[in-house]
């Protein structure tokens, strides 16, 4: 019989040295500082007032509609760059046969979201089928959408932004999905109550929460359910972490990365819904940089960039770091220009101090 | 003495002109360790190809607890109990080792409409089965990349005969490993073999053979030279048959040769 081989470094291990190996701690802790950061020099101006607030987390909401499926993308080892030209594709997909060719809003948006998921199978299937970097492939799609939206808008409309859809939209089925408000009878009575500030005129100052936050939430908890105790959540990390291996054992990695990217292009979609159902209107400009934005959320969120690790949760901190940031700076009114210098420095802080989790993670126990 | 689980019999393997393997018979009964034993293209690879289904033979056949059986790929040979696990062991560093251990296999469990990975037992199965092995996980959620060669190794094969492997196909299991870590990969080839599984232990290393073997095949160039029980042979003449024994005594004598003439 074989003796027993026990390892004589075996040590117990805390809960403590557990937590700080998660990937989300980098992203947790920026938003901590962060809120600290601006609590002191922002306090008073009204950032953290009922309105201001809202106004972050709509900031925030939006970035992290994209955030977390593009966090799952990029565990399973792939970027979609062509997320920020979707949006403004999706925007005109929208606002085209609502506006010129009388569709309902409802149709115009069921077409959106299915040439939308085309598109991003589409991608997949490029990626996976050649094999090439799946930053050169999108890169191409970046530009590809782009240039196709500018064209099929001048072509049909002559100008660069379509408008009027507001009206269209009054009493569509499907406008309250993506512009509405949420729990505005429980604001009102908080703000009866002297909890939320009141306007001159005596209404509460906000008088609802907009449903892009609700999108925000549930796509994170979605993502964050799929990714670690759904079964494809195994299949995405084994397919960024170790391709082979997940191959060798059976995992469909071609068929998990094609149906990310249909995801996160249904997301560019979302995002576009909302933005167009909000301000009433599309423009060929829309969503430019947006993939860029949305991988620095996921990366301050603790994702890889090499893939097989990371999480959808940090991701939302990430993006709620972008929203507060970006407001906090107006509020405070330190040049907004600076903004971005801001958050290229938090990304590279973020990257540095995520592999030195990372190696935390891959040595301490 | 117990029949064979797989046999392969005057099996033969042609690439265009080269003779990759030419009449080669090998076998591996339940709870033996088979070596195969030989030097970088003697045909090692070509041979744990075949029995794993990513080859079918040109000439002769393989039988499965006796019955000739056709491998329509490498799944279908998993699925005849035949595991083979090679050198990179098909293992994700990032993943946990639970996960790895069921991956694409997942357990699930339903709460009402929705199933969902079952970690609870995942976590015990592969703590369990690591122990059967062996070897004490300190944590079945620690990532696989920080686990010892040895218990990589572990976790390889205690995965494939959880999942039903009778026999194991082991590819230079100790290769890159240091002393330490090779010993406890062939403590893990004893266990198996005591828990009935016939393994296939490939290796050019005659020491690491030796120990664990029971029965050893040698091939050179494509051929085999002949199948010895542990009794026949010793461990000096299993050096000596392979390619490197030789060469060495000739290398030695050669040496010692030119130190007495040395240039002084």
């Amino acid at each position: 019989m074989v003796s027993e081989i026990r390892d004589e470094r075996v040590r117990s291990v805390s809960r403590l040295s557990r937590l700080l190996s998660r990937p989300e701690l980098g992203a947790a802790a920026g938003t901590v500082l962060v809120f600290v950061f601006f609590a002191i020099t922002a306090g008073n101006t009204g950032l953290f007032s009922a309105k201001g607030i809202v106004n972050f987390l709509e900031v925030s909401a939006q970035l992290g509609i994209l955030a977390a499926p593009v966090a799952l993308l990029m565990i399973a080892g792939e970027f979609d760059l062509s997320v920020g030209s979707m949006i403004g594709f999706a925007g005109i997909l929208i606002a085209i046969p609502a506006v010129f060719w009388g569709w309902p809003i409802w149709l115009s948006l069921l077409f959106t979201f299915a040439i939308c998921g085309g598109i991003g199978a589409l991608n997949g299937l490029a990626v996976v089928r050649t094999g090439l970097p799946s930053f050169i492939v999108t890169l191409g799609s970046l530009f590809m959408l782009r240039g196709l939206t500018l064209g099929l808008t001048r072509g049909i409309s002559g100008r660069t932004q379509v408008s009027g859809v507001h009206e269209l939209a009054q009493n569509d089925p499907l406008n309250s999905l993506f512009s509405g408000q949420v729990l505005s009878g429980p604001i009102a009575w908080l703000a009866n109550l002297g909890l939320i500030g009141k306007r001159a005129d005596g209404m509460p100052a906000i008088s609802g929460i907009p449903v892009s936050i609700v999108w925000w939430i549930v796509l994170t908890l979605a993502c964050t359910w799929l990714l670690t105790r759904s079964r494809f959540g195994n299949w995405i990390f084994a397919a960024g972490g170790e391709a082979n291996a997940a191959r060798n054992l059976g995992v469909p990695v071609a068929r998990t990365k094609i149906t990310l990217f249909v995801m996160t292009a249904l997301a560019a979609a979302l995002f576009a819904a909302i933005q167009v159902l909000v301000t009433g209107s599309a423009d060929t400009l829309r969503g430019t940089q947006k993939e860029f934005e949305a991988i620095i959320a996921v990366v301050i969120g603790g994702t890889l960039l090499t893939g097989g690790y990371g999480s959808a949760v940090g991701a939302m901190f990430g993006a709620l770091i972008f929203g507060v940031v970006q407001m906090g700076i107006f509020y405070t009114g330190i040049d907004t220009d600076w903004f971005k210098l801001f958050m290229g420095a938090m990304m590279v802080i973020a990257v540095l101090f995520n592999s030195y989790v990372r190696n935390r993670a891959m040595r301490s126990r | 003495m117990a029949e064979p689980y797989v046999e392969l019999k005057s099996v033969s393997k042609y690439f265009g002109s080269v003779v990759a393997l030419k009449d080669v018979s090998f076998d591996v009964r339940p709870g033996e360790v088979h070596c195969l034993l030989g030097d970088n293209g003697a045909g090692k690879s070509t041979l744990i190809k075949t029995l794993s289904g990513v080859y079918t033979p040109d000439e002769g056949e393989i039988r499965v607890q006796g019955k000739p059986t056709r491998f329509a790929s490498p799944a279908d040979t998993r699925d005849s109990g035949i595991a083979t696990v090679y050198q990179d062991l098909a293992l994700v560093p990032l993943m946990s080792v639970a996960r790895n251990f069921f991956l694409g296999r997942e357990p699930m469990r339903k709460f009402g409409p929705i199933s969902q990975f079952d970690a609870d037992f995942a976590n015990r199965t592969a703590y369990d089965e690591m122990s059967a092995m062996g070897i004490q996980l300190r944590d079945p959620e620690q990532p696989v990349g920080t686990l010892s060669g040895g218990e990589r190794q572990c976790l390889a094969i205690a995965r494939a005969v959880y999942f039903g492997a009778k026999v194991l196909i082991l590819d230079e299991p100790t290769s890159a490993l240091g002393v330490h870590q090779a010993s406890v990969v062939l403590k893990l080839i004893v266990q198996s073999k005591a828990r009935g599984i016939g393994v296939i232990f490939i290796s050019h290393n005659v020491h690491h053979a030796y120990v664990v073997g029971d029965r050893f095949t040698l091939l050179k160039r494509g051929r085999s030279t002949g199948t010895y029980a542990k009794g026949e042979i010793t461990r000096d003449q299993l050096l000596n048959l392979m390619a490197g024994g030789k060469e060495l005594v000739d290398l030695e004598q050669e040496l010692a040769k030119s130190a007495r003439n040395g240039p002084a």
